[in-house]
């Protein structure tokens, strides 16, 4: 008789322990499939990753411990520093799609008949996907045939194989990289855009403000979430630079438009490389460069959000 | 609940029947281009036909993924038998101890078949032996060689040269003549080391390539220097085709179609894509690269694709059926007539074919054969020697620097 009873005050001592812990564990009970998947998927590979750079290993064998072997070797390849500087070429000159991106946005931003449609064909760069626009961005360049070489050869450069010059070809396919990277910052743009009070560019008139001072001092402070987007977008898009280097260089001529990402993959995957502590020394290495990056950006968020930004 | 225990029981035994089932033979290929793919429906219908006891299950792999999934299915899922290539490009699975030791096969009354193998594949057996022993089996090659425009030759009076001196003759006459004497696509690379190892074969000889590609001799050696110079004298005048790094081989085709190039050094594997661009047998011709260093045994190019039973293999005895199956001189000549190539087995007649008879003549002649830059030595060797004569094709005055940089990454890939 008293068995019962017993299991209804458990349960009922079950219930409000629920009750008096549930705002508290929801929240946990929500992050737990994603924060499981990150750490399983990106955390622990991070690390992975780095304690495999301090082993020679080509995947197949077992592996040997060599230290900090890899890293010397690193620093002693030139492959290397080329590929470093090839993304500091990236890094600078990828960030053009975000001024431009802003341009286009503003020059779209009107409302006059068929925009839409217009709008929609800015867009589409962004659709396609990046290996078709280095497949056709390497047709364009091509010395002979290309749509560009008659360009050329009216300012007098015949023949000229971009894609091919040790000094141009990194340029050429941040060339073919921007396409829709400027696409993607114009897009970023173009919903900001939506989103400006009409109130303040109203008080801005009455104040006297037109034309680039209304732009600077009225505008663009509005549209600071989405210039903080298309900067973080650029900057990760320009150091993961990958499919175009692949489709349209394999880093050639001989390794000069490189960069490490592509530089990591070739050492660690590519027909010719398997040498995985190697690629996962060049791995770590740009995870320590966008680290510095993404930090910055994380404590900016931080500040602004104290703020109240 | 008796019926169900029943219905366990039979299902059991099913699969555990099935597992046990000796006869099956599972093969993975890259063949996934048309015509090889072909050569293997052929090859696997006949053996099933010969062998009624055994059911052979093929998993077909696209050509590019296979290189990545070989690596992971000779370890964790392994087949009875896979198809790879010779020379170093087996060693890693060698030296894993993933290839099985199929020196039984090979040898003189081993057993396994008549001692056949040895004496009609006697000239491949170098390229498919590690250590002393043999990995695997090989069933098809093809030869390397310049290709050339006969009707052009013809019509500049040039012959066909038999030495590097005529060679270079000819290579100035045809620029005289506002024809690009030689096209090369050297954008992925590997084009360039066919002129390489020709130059090499033909300056120092097969066994000091070899030791190059093996890692025994230093980069910085006169003789490599050597070899640079012979390269000079086509590379300095401007005798391959501007621009090639932007190519690729079969980009550098079209200007040999046009009849703005003569020449190109290349596998036979070119013929095809010019006959179907339009060139007839008339106009296209091939010949031996000619010969540098007076004397010299021939030696030459000839990559070889190949046969391997995985260590991890289940069904072993039916594997090594199939690898001697295939090894047949009816079973080569059938195989290489649709793939278009040469058979290894000299027992084997060629196809009809002008080149597939000439690229068979001469390698049956040869002293030796090589397998290909990126087959001899080893991938990270060859991925950056083969960068470096792309560099050097395009800028010969950078060889001291580029063959120090070679130096460098032999002194680490061979330690």
């Amino acid at each position: 008789m008293t068995e019962p009873m017993s299991e209804l005050h458990l349960n009922s001592y079950r219930s409000s322990w629920w009750k008096r812990h549930q705002a508290k564990i929801t929240p946990w009970l929500f992050l737990a499939p994603g924060g499981l998947f990150f750490t399983v998927y990106v955390i622990a590979p991070i690390f992975q990753s780095i304690s495999i750079s301090f082993y020679e290993w080509d995947g197949l064998s077992p592996a040997t411990y060599v230290g900090i072997a890899n890293y010397v070797e690193l620093l002693d390849d030139e492959q290397f520093y080329v590929s470093l500087w090839n993304n500091v070429r990236w890094l600078i000159c990828f960030m053009a799609a975000v001024p431009v991106g802003l341009a286009l946005a503003l020059f779209l931003n009107q409302t006059v008949f068929g925009i839409r449609l217009i709008k929609s064909l800015f867009f589409f760069p962004f659709v396609i996907s990046q290996v078709v626009i280095g497949l056709i961005f390497t047709w364009f360049y091509e010395p002979n045939y290309g749509v560009i070489a008659p360009v050329l050869s009216v300012l007098g450069w015949e023949g000229w194989a971009i894609l091919a010059d040790e000094d141009y070809a990194t340029y050429g396919i941040i060339f073919a990289g921007l396409y829709p990277q400027i696409a993607y910052c114009m897009i970023l743009y173009l919903t900001g855009l939506n989103n400006i009070s009409a109130d303040q560019i109203e008080a801005g008139r009455l104040d006297g403000a037109k034309g680039w001072s209304l732009f600077w001092n009225i505008i663009l402070p509005q549209l600071r979430p989405a210039t903080f987007i298309a900067i973080v977008v650029t900057v990760i898009g320009a150091l993961r630079s990958f499919d175009m280097i692949a489709i349209m260089t394999q880093g050639g001529p001989w390794g000069s438009s490189n960069v490490l990402a592509y530089f990591m993959f070739e050492q660690a995957l590519s027909e010719y490389g398997y040498r995985m502590g190697y690629g996962s020394a060049i791995a770590t290495v740009l995870f320590l460069i966008m680290l510095v990056y993404i930090l910055y950006f994380i404590i900016r968020m931080y500040r602004d959000e104290k703020k109240g930004l | 609940m008796k019926k169900l225990l029943t219905a366990w029981a039979t299902m059991a035994g099913i699969c555990l029947s099935a597992s046990s089932f000796a006869g099956t033979l599972v093969i993975n290929t890259d063949t996934s281009d048309p015509a090889p793919k072909k050569a293997f429906e052929m090859i696997i219908k006949k053996f099933e036909a010969e062998n009624p006891d055994v059911k052979v299950e093929w998993n077909l792999f696209d050509h590019e993924g296979y290189k990545q999934s070989i690596r992971n299915f000779l370890n964790t899922n392994p087949p009875d038998v896979a198809n790879w290539y010779a020379g170093n490009r087996m060693r890693p699975f060698v030296k894993a101890g993933l290839f099985e030791d199929v020196s039984d096969i090979w040898a003189q009354g081993g057993g396994w078949n008549d001692g056949e193998l040895s004496s009609s594949m006697a000239h491949a057996q170098k390229s498919m032996t590690i250590g002393g022993r043999q990995w695997g089996v090989p069933y098809t090659y093809y030869q390397w060689g310049v290709y050339y425009r006969k009707d052009i030759f013809e019509k500049l009076g040039i012959a066909v040269p038999k030495t590097f001196d005529e060679f270079v003759a000819a290579c100035a006459k045809l620029k005289e003549n506002g024809v690009t004497p030689i096209t090369i696509g050297s954008k992925y690379l590997w084009t360039t080391a066919g002129v390489f190892d020709y130059l090499d074969l033909r300056v120092n000889g097969y066994e000091f390539h070899m030791d190059l590609t093996n890692g025994k001799i230093p980069y910085t050696d006169p003789r490599v220097n050597a070899v640079f110079d012979a390269w000079d004298r086509l590379v300095k005048p401007g005798y391959f085709i501007e621009n090639h790094a932007a190519y690729s081989w079969q980009e550098a085709l079209t200007p040999m179609v046009k009849g703005e190039a003569a020449m190109y050094v290349m596998g036979n594997f070119a013929v095809a894509p010019l006959r179907e661009a339009g060139l007839t047998d008339d106009q296209l011709g091939f010949f031996q690269f000619p010969e540098i260093t007076p004397g010299l045994p021939m030696a030459e190019e000839a990559p070889t694709d190949t046969v391997h039973i995985p260590s991890k293999a289940k069904n072993k005895t039916d594997a090594k059926r199939f690898l001697i199956f295939m090894a047949r001189a009816d079973v080569q000549e059938e195989v290489n007539k649709i793939l278009g190539q040469l058979p290894i087995n000299s027992a084997s007649a060629v196809a009809d074919d002008k080149f597939l008879k000439a690229g068979n003549e001469m390698l049956n002649n040869a002293y030796a054969m090589a397998q290909f830059y990126d087959r001899d030595a080893p991938a990270e060797m060859a991925s950056e020697g083969m960068k470096g004569f792309q560099e050097y094709m395009v800028k010969p005055e950078r060889r001291e620097k580029i063959l120090q940089r070679l130096e460098k990454i032999r002194q680490r890939v061979y330690k």
